[in-house]
């Protein structure tokens, strides 16, 4: 895995009331980004806050829709220098 | 209740067992309860040591295709089939392995992978499921 460090709290990612799950998928390809979104968001307690990070194109615009396919709330989407974050409340 | 995917492994192409396994979990993730009924060759990768052993549907060129599409699946840093099989199993989804490939094979249920097998059914398993699903696939 690339070691691709971004600074996730901007607009994107106001302060979490609950805890705060960091998933790195930086370089992993299809369909990883989105399993291990999902299996971070079934560890997750409800309100914590998931955020995702990765380089996957297409997984920028999947994992929204299974975000709102599970009823969860889908707080943001950034995007810089080919690296995205999405964060999520469980 | 959730929705549901169930999907028929009649293959045991490794090319053919990767989509299975890629599309299970892409659903996984996406909410839907998944089954995966390995049947005939198929049924092959759910052996001990057999989940990487399937040749390419295509090109297999006597391993040699197969080598070259590994290689380059490393390199593109795709998951392994053991990998893709363990997140299958973390995010719930079920096993089911054909009973009568079994009697025709003459496989026993030790031979196989019993820890990642839920239960072991015949078609009126997969038409019950199969009703109730979103998505069927035969693969």
């Amino acid at each position: 895995m690339s070691e691709v460090r971004v600074d996730v709290r901007g607009e994107c990612c106001p302060l979490p009331e609950g805890s705060e799950v960091k998933v790195d998928v930086c370089g992993e390809t299809c369909p990883v980004p989105l399993v291990e979104t999902r299996k971070a968001l079934r560890k997750a307690s409800p309100g914590d806050t998931v955020i995702v990070m990765g380089t996957h194109p297409a997984s920028k615009d999947e994992i929204p829709m299974a975000v709102k396919a599970l009823g969860l709330e889908l707080l943001g989407v950034e995007e810089s220098e080919g690296v995205w974050t999405i964060c999520i409340r469980r | 209740m959730a929705e549901r995917a169930t999907l028929i492994l009649h293959s045991g192409e490794m090319d053919k067992f990767y989509s299975a396994l890629i599309i299970a979990n892409g659903a996984l993730a996406m909410g839907l309860e998944v089954s995966i009924y390995f049947t005939f060759w198929g049924l092959q990768r759910l052996k001990k040591g057999g989940l990487a052993g399937g040749r390419l549907s295509a090109m297999n060129l006597l391993g040699l295709g197969k080598w070259m599409v590994k290689r380059r699946m490393k390199k593109a840093n795709v998951a392994s089939l053991e990998r893709l099989m363990s997140d299958f199993k973390d995010l719930g989804g079920r096993i089911i392995a054909c009973e009568m490939t079994m009697g025709i094979m003459g496989v026993r249920r030790e031979q196989l992978r019993e820890d990642l097998i839920d239960s072991y059914g015949g078609v009126g398993t997969y038409v019950q499921s199969a009703r109730n699903s979103a998505i069927t696939l035969y693969i």
